[in-house]
């Protein structure tokens, strides 16, 4: 065997209360294609953050190369040949891309030969970026280009590629894929975190699998099943939901040509969006994000309320209305961000209960608040949807990812409501409390609510919806029945490959 | 190596220790401070804490601590209510004046005649000029997006300058003989906020103060309209999607504490005061904002923040006539207080954790 | 009413005069806040530098080590503020609020002694026979050397925001601090001296306005020059240049009002005096449209969590 690239002999890092890595050792070689398995909360962010210098660990070794390697920032592990591509990318949305290249380089040069060395990696790379646009314009896809692109100018010899893969369309990742190919044959090593196993399968030479922040195992890819691959990373065997069946009943919610103007200069715009959604059915809308998806669950949920005619509950203009007079007729709403958003984190999850429940829990008599029936609501959320808490006065910021989501789903879902919108209702969450949340909403439709999941999670959608229409630039295509329609379909709906057209030319 | 942590929940304990600690802090650095003017440090700090309260002429000093504080508890009530939103009204000195000027001119408009109706028309006049004089960097922000905090303080500005014409002009005495300021209310039986008990200090504005502190109370802790204020200070998109109509928060909030100012203005220059003059604002609604943030934004804290804050006006008088303290030492003063608050409350999120060296 | 005795020569040389301190206490404020930054504290600071410019400047009889003085005093009160918002992660507003307080009652406390003293006079440079041009030279070549460096100042900032790596880092951790710091750059360490780059920039101003403007020492005597400059950052959009329009803009209307004071005109003094505190809030409503261009990460607490 050659000398390794990088080698991880026994990394530990502690934080008060967690463990994020516990004796982690691992080797890549040259050109290798290593992947880093695990759950979210599994410790993959923590070890690459020491990799990128970002975290120090507490005990264990690096070595690059045979030598000794600690960055002590991440400038030095660039300067060594460390490049990493982030999950929620570093990049600055006012400033132009050449600038947010320069920002990342090491002795960057003047932003007009940069702008050159920038076309020239896109080209032959086949990832078409032109280095004069704002980012903020940018599709997810194409800001994901920057910061690849920031990475390959350093030449680096380790690239780091944090969940690559969630903010893109399936034919950005055949791109993507060809361009990390390329790299590796050039002699680049990869290291590429994932939880998609079929995505690991396709490229990864090698894999290293987390949990709870120890190496439970060793695996080449291609030599194993995603079967065997899934029970390593969660430990156990997994319930799939289940579903009954059944005849969709009335058209409960339509809209009719809804349009919104983007809420701000990197907003997207909704344009003419139309769709009945009937009584005991799940809608699943997939699509990159960014491309609509809070525009449309504001525009539902009454935050960004839209003119007459657009919104009909029940044959009932809702369009003017705002949140509380529409929870009051049964249009109930969770919205992608768990913590500031669908709750408030510095807040005690009784009065996280009555942020929503208010309404249609009788918690509000006259503008008078009843405090004591807000926590029995609070609690009988914590016992239906298993929230682990040691009581309703804890604050939600000190809830895990996924008792938090299951907390603020658990809290539409006991509220009966008759039409529930929910985005990416699973983002973050261990894959239990996944299965627990997609349940409810199973149960949820069976007794005759609709539904419109909005989700970046292509299994997920496939796994819960009775039709699938996907959002891209701000509208929706027709909704199409879920059953029998192909992954190629699917990235067409979504809008194929942004920006590729250049590619072409 | 130390490093700090967030608390998976603020601290209650922390949160109340947190203004104690501030006063103790600011007692030591504030007597470093009087030891450098050339004071006795233990002296000047008993003069201003200890003798208003207890000293030998504490029968006089102590209606002071009701007429100093009370002015200083209405504000910061109607302040509290908006820094807990995020809602920045830092002009509470300017809608004191103009209550006290709209009130004011009610009076004086009806001199000399005598009707219990004219000193509850000036009250109402003054709570109108406050919350009109506010609802003009609400209504601002709600069509235009304009900074609140820029704009309540220029109008403080604005406010000094009409206070200023309406003592040399409008509302001059013409029986003044040509000095600037008004006719004396205090001599004006109708229009007067005298002493409801005598030789207390305890006149109109003190029970609109303890009032204010109820009403604050129940709003926030039992009411919708409080409850929209307080999330919308934790996480405004949360509140947002919760039902909360921003705008008319804006305009409630900044409303109401320019209400409450007002009402504070009205009730010193027909009570304390007496008449409008050209110094007639001595920064009451400045030093409100320390009160409001020593009380933690808590109605009943404000009243104890209120009291402190009132305790070191009077006894930073004394000490200026026994001592020869200058008075801004004790601007200096209150103005360490809000440092040490503000740096102490980190605690209240975070902890430190002494961590090991760090080993690679 | 004479409007003829208000002497044009003067009038417009006084424009210069009365736009430096707003000029050097916004430039200031625009580079903390284009780190993220919102310092309401400039009053608090300018008064500062008003009373250390002044003290010094007496008692060594040298205005130009007042200046210097002003702008260490008003970088020293920014020190405090920067541990408030960087190292205890107070609210910005309040701590902002905090500082123009204390700065207030604290340069009250230092000035004491100094009320009714007259400072030395700073001279003008002289530009020679260029001082000679007529109406140009008077107004333009009449000035001291602190007004020029103000002048020099916001170019390079302008240049420097624009075109230098430190203006490409400065705007990248004020657009989107935790980026920034995922790129490895010293968030808190970068608005720190941005912090205290604002604090001298508006001590100076502070100053120009006790040595220079009025030249003597009152209480108060900023009288809301800081929030102005705080408001002239905000019409200004974050750009230097048109900063340095707006100020001309605000120091025009300051000397027209003075002069018209000076010239009797009908309307009260006290409502001449108001104008410029009613003209700030005019031109905030009329750009408050333009909020595109603020900072991303302006006003929010930065703490890195791992």
């Amino acid at each position: 065997m050659t000398q390794p690239l990088l080698s991880l002999t026994s990394l530990t890092k502690a934080y008060p209360g967690v463990i994020a890595n516990s004796d982690v050792s691992l080797k890549i070689a040259p050109g290798e294609v290593h992947a880093l398995l695990g759950e979210n909360g599994a410790g993959k962010s923590t070890l690459v953050k020491m990799i990128y210098g970002l975290v120090k660990p507490d005990s264990g070794q690096m070595q690059m190369n045979g030598q000794p390697f600690a960055p002590a920032e991440p400038s030095a592990a660039r300067t060594a040949g460390v490049g990493m591509v982030f999950q929620h990318f570093s990049l600055f949305d006012a400033m132009s891309v050449a600038e947010n290249i320069a920002l990342g380089m090491e002795n960057a040069p003047k932003l007009g030969a940069l702008s050159a060395q920038i076309s020239a990696v896109s080209e032959e790379y086949g990832l078409p970026l032109s280095p004069d646009r704002i980012v903020g314009d940018l599709s997810a896809g194409e800001r994901q280009r920057v910061e690849i692109i920031r990475c390959l100018l350093q030449n680096p010899k380790l690239l780091i590629m944090d969940e690559p893969t969630s903010v893109l369309t399936p034919q950005e990742v055949e791109i993507l894929f060809k361009t990390l190919r390329k790299l590796s044959a050039e002699g680049t090593a990869i290291l590429y975190i994932s939880h998609k196993l079929e995505e690991i399968r396709t490229l990864c030479d090698t894999a290293t699998v987390l949990r709870l922040g120890k190496v439970v195992g060793h695996c080449t890819p291609r030599e194993t099943t995603t079967r065997e691959m899934a029970e390593l990373m969660v430990g156990k065997l997994l319930q799939t939901p289940t579903r009954a069946g059944q005849q969709a009943g009335d058209v409960v919610l339509s809209l009719t040509g809804l349009r919104a103007p983007a809420p701000n200069a990197f907003g997207m715009a909704l344009k003419d969006i139309s769709l009945e959604l009937r009584a005991g059915e799940v809608l699943g809308i997939g699509g990159v994000a960014g491309n609509g998806q809070d525009e449309l669950l504001a525009a539902l949920s009454g935050e960004r309320p839209v003119p007459r005619g657009m919104v009909h509950f029940k044959g009932e203009d809702i369009g003017p209305l705002g949140p509380t007079a529409r929870r009051e007729r049964g249009l109930l709403t969770a919205p992608e961000e768990r913590m500031g958003h669908a709750a408030a984190p510095d807040m005690s999850l009784t009065e996280n209960a009555m942020l929503t429940g208010a309404v249609r829990e009788g918690l509000d008599k006259g503008g008078f608040l009843d405090w004591p029936a807000a926590t029995r609501f609070a609690q009988s959320i914590i016992d239906k949807f298993d929230v682990r808490t040691p009581g309703t006065h804890v604050a939600a910021r000190s809830l895990s990812g996924g008792n938090l989501q299951k907390f603020v789903i658990g809290r539409e879902v006991m509220q009966r409501p008759e039409v529930f919108v929910v985005n990416q209702p699973t983002w973050g969450v261990d894959a239990s409390a996944a299965a627990a949340i997609r349940q409810a909403l199973l149960d949820l439709a069976k007794n005759g609510a609709a539904l419109i999941v909005i989700s970046q999670d292509l299994d997920e959608l496939m796994e819960i919806s009775d039709r699938f229409a996907a959002l891209n630039e701000g509208r929706l295509s027709e909704p199409r029945p879920a059953q029998g329609i192909t992954v190629e379909e699917i990235g067409l709906l979504m809008g194929g490959a942004h920006g590729m057209e250049v590619a072409h030319v | 190596m130390i490093a700090l942590e967030k608390r998976p929940e603020p601290s209650r304990a922390f949160s109340l220790a947190a203004p104690l600690l501030a006063v103790a802090a600011t007692m030591f650095f504030g007597g470093v401070l009087f030891a450098l003017l050339g004071k006795d440090p233990f002296e000047a700090i008993q003069t201003i804490f200890w003798e208003p309260l207890f000293g030998q002429h504490w029968r006089y000093y102590s209606p002071q601590l009701l007429i100093k504080g009370a002015p200083l508890v209405l504000i910061a009530i109607g302040l509290s209510l908006g820094f807990k939103a995020g809602i920045w009204n830092i002009g509470a000195e300017g809608q004191y004046i103009m209550g006290a000027l709209f009130g004011a001119g009610v009076g004086l408009a009806f001199y000399p005649t005598e009707s219990v109706f004219i000193f509850p028309l000036m009250v109402l006049a003054g709570a109108l000029g406050g919350w009109l004089w506010a609802m003009i960097p609400a209504v601002l922000k709600v069509k235009f997006g304009t900074n609140e905090i820029l704009v309540s303080l220029m109008l403080v500005y604005v406010a000094e300058q009409f206070l200023a014409s309406m003592a040399l002009g409008l509302m001059r005495n013409p029986q003044g003989m040509g000095f600037p300021g008004s006719r004396n209310l205090q001599q004006y039986a109708s229009a007067h906020n005298a002493e409801l008990l005598s030789g207390t200090g305890m006149h109109w504005g003190v029970v609109a103060a303890f009032i204010a502190v109820i009403f604050g109370y129940v709003l926030l802790a039992r009411h919708r309209l409080g409850f929209a204020i307080r999330v919308t200070g934790d996480a405004p998109r949360a509140a947002a999607f919760s039902g909360v109509n921003p705008a008319r928060l804006v305009l409630f909030c900044l409303g109401m504490s320019g209400l409450l100012a007002g009402l504070a203005g009205v009730f010193e220059v027909a009570g304390p005061a007496g008449q409008v003059t050209i110094d007639f604002n001595v920064g009451y609604g400045f030093t409100a904002i320390i009160v409001a943030f020593l009380g933690r934004l808590h109605p009943v804290g404000i009243l104890l923040a209120a009291a402190l804050m009132a305790l070191t006006y009077i006894g930073g008088d004394i000490a200026q006539s026994k001592l020869q303290l200058p008075a801004a030492a004790i601007q200096v003063f209150q103005g360490m207080l809000l440092f040490f608050l503000l740096a102490l409350d980190l605690f209240t999120n975070y902890r430190l954790r002494l961590g090991r060296k760090e080993v690679v | 009413m004479d409007l003829s005795s208000i002497n044009p020569i003067f009038f417009f040389a006084g424009f210069f005069v009365a736009a430096t301190p707003l000029i050097f206490a916004a430039v200031g404020e625009l580079v903390v806040e284009k780190t993220g930054v919102l310092n309401l504290g400039v009053e608090g600071m300018m008064i500062m530098g008003a009373i250390c410019g002044f003290a010094v400047a007496v008692e060594s009889g040298s205005p130009l080590l007042g200046f210097l003085a002003a702008a260490v005093g008003g970088a020293a009160l920014s020190l405090l503020f920067a541990f408030l918002t960087q190292v205890m992660l107070a609210n910005q507003v309040a701590s902002g609020l905090a500082l123009t307080l204390f700065g207030l009652g604290f340069s009250a406390l230092l000035g004491q002694s100094y009320v009714g003293v007259k400072p030395p006079r700073l001279p003008d440079v002289n530009f020679g026979i260029l001082g000679d041009i007529p109406v140009f030279g008077p107004i333009v070549l009449s000035h001291d050397i602190i007004l020029y460096l103000g002048l020099v100042l916001v170019v390079a900032v302008w240049a420097l925001l624009k075109y230098s790596r430190v203006g490409l880092v400065l705007r990248a951790v004020g657009e989107n601090h935790d980026a920034a710091h995922a790129l490895g750059f010293k968030v808190k360490r970068i608005r720190t001296l941005a912090i205290m780059f604002g604090g001298a920039c508006a001590g100076v101003g502070g100053a120009y306005i006790s040595l220079i403007r009025v030249p003597q020492w009152t209480e108060g005597m900023t009288a809301g020059i800081g929030w102005i400059a705080l408001a002239l950052v905000v019409f200004a959009s974050w750009k230097p240049l048109r900063l340095l329009l707006g100020a001309y803009l605000f120091g025009g209307l300051v000397q027209l009002q003075l002069n018209l004071q000076a010239a009797g005109v009908a309307i009260p003094v006290e409502y001449l005096a108001m104008s410029p505190y009613v003209m700030t809030i005019v031109v905030l409503v009329l750009l408050s449209r333009d909020k595109g261009a603020a900072p991303g990460s302006l006003g929010r607490i930065f703490h890195a969590s791992s």
